[in-house]
């Protein structure tokens, strides 16, 4: 058979553009029949542009405190090192070091709690009063900008949250806290949790934890397990949003926060 | 004489060099079969096709989380048109509220396998909380 070049270079042409052609049609057929899954929240969450706490040191008694700190154990399975370890499930597990307790909301002297206010003819009432205290989301957090790998985060909402999949354990958020709001797990905390509560994972040896605001609960469109048990006491908003309980509340009364010198703009609100 | 000496060496040669092989008849593993519970089989479908899902549930998860966690979505509508609260372990539409046993579905596969997650540490499956 004879070909001419002409009849060749014809013939490599076409196949050459059959080739080129395929992953176009390919692209073509597929895009129909595959739609891309979709990720979104709940209808029912809660919103807020900035979230932020109002704590009413009025109506905090030592009975309410209490229950509060309860709650928050309960709903995200905070170990209790009171708790006595059961020995058939967790055979010898060493004794506490009290030091290394975890603790999202806790009571504190109010000393400790406000040093820069301390004074030696503060009322008497004050040196009383149970303070509650617990991580304050600031606004210009000095724990987030000291994670190396983004682990601490603050979310658009202004919640400053973890990411425990990714703390690697380093505790340079410990340092960075001014407010000794985060706690480091030297030992595997599940021995101390008196009941495990099946709706929120547990930490492991080795990573930091802290207050998550309840992310989990205000996705459901409930109020943060602090806010829920504590009569009146606690009230979670929208700072940002003039027209909201918190914002109401800092109007009509004169509210401190923690340190406030430091610039690292506490979003939890005291009034007194 | 060379001769038989070589042919001798090549037989033992092969037989050592097949030993592995012979060594291994009849004693390799099937296949792991993990079990579906009673509510998957009732749910008939899983989050994506079940050869994706079984290629797949280790980035899937890793998306999971990274919504959850990060971007506050919880909520996930797969391309087969269900919609899932996206959980590992909590909640009924969870991975573990629908592959109610572990030890029967998903340790199957990863001791077969040898991949040992180390999510347990902090997410809970059933079994062990009514323990
Ligand atoms: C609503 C119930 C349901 C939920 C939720 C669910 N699955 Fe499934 N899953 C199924 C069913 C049903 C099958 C079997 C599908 C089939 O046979 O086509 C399956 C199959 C699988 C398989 C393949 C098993 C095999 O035999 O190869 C894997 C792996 C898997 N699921 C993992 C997961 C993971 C991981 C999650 C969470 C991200 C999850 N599933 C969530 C119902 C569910
Ligand atoms: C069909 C078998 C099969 C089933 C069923 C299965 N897995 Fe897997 N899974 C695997 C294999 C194989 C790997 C390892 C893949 C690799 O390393 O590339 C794996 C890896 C993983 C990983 C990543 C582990 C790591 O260290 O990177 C996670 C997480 C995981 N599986 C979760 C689950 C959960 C949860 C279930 C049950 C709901 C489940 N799998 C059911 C086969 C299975
Ligand atoms: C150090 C503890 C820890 C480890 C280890 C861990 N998780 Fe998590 N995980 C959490 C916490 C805490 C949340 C937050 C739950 C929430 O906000 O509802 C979470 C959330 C998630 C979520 C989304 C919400 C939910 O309820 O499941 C997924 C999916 C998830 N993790 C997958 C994994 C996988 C897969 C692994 C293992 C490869 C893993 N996690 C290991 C602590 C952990």
């Amino acid at each position: 058979m004879k070909k001419s070049r002409r009849s060749f270079l014809k013939a490599a042409g076409v196949t050459a553009l059959g080739i080129g052609a395929a992953p176009a049609i390919k692209a073509v057929a597929s895009s129909g029949s595959v739609a891309a899954p979709v990720k979104t929240k709940k209808a029912e969450a809660l919103n807020a542009k900035r979230w932020g706490m109002v704590i009413d040191t009025n109506k905090l008694t030592d009975e309410v405190a209490e229950n509060i700190v309860h709650a928050c154990k309960k709903a995200h399975n905070v170990p209790d090192f009171d708790h006595e370890p059961d020995a058939e499930k967790y055979p010898d597990t060493q004794p506490v070091n009290k030091t290394q307790e975890i603790k999202w909301i806790w009571e504190e002297h109010f000393e400790h709690a406000f040093p820069d206010k301390e004074d030696e003819f503060l009322a008497e009432k004050f040196r009383h009063l149970p303070f509650l205290v617990t991580c304050n989301h600031c606004k210009n957090a000095p724990c987030v900008q000291a994670c190396p790998t983004q682990a601490t985060f603050k979310r658009e909402d202004g919640i400053v949250l973890m990411d425990f999949h990714r703390c690697i354990g380093c505790r340079f958020c410990m340092a960075a806290c001014p407010f000794g709001s985060r706690s480091f797990n030297f030992r595997d905390p599940r021995p101390f949790i008196e009941e495990i509560n099946p709706d929120f994972p547990t930490r492991s040896k080795g990573v930091v934890e802290k207050c998550n605001l309840c992310a989990e609960r205000l996705a459901k469109g409930q109020q943060p397990a602090c806010a829920e048990v504590s009569e009146g006491a606690i009230t979670v908003g929208d700072l940002e949003d003039p027209a909201s309980k918190v914002r109401e509340l800092l109007a009509e009364n004169y509210a401190i926060r923690r340190k406030q010198e430091l610039g690292t703009e506490p979003s939890v609100y005291y009034i007194m | 004489m060379s001769k038989n000496a070589i042919m001798a060496g090549l037989v033992v040669f092969v037989a050592m060099a097949l030993l592995p092989f012979w060594y291994n008849i009849g004693g390799s593993s099937a296949a792991p079969e993990p079990e579906l519970s009673e509510k998957a089989k009732a749910a008939q479908k899983c989050v994506l096709d079940k050869y994706d899902m079984r290629a797949n549930h280790m980035s899937l998860l890793d998306e999971w989380r990274d919504s959850v966690v990060r971007d506050a979505d919880r909520l996930y509508e797969s391309t087969n048109g269900k919609t899932f609260q996206m959980s590992l372990s909590t909640g009924e539409e969870s991975c573990l509220g629908c592959h109610t046993d572990k030890e029967k579905f998903c340790d199957k596969c990863h001791t077969y396998a040898s991949v040992d997650p180390y999510c347990w540490e902090c997410h809970t499956t059933p079994k062990e909380i009514n323990q």
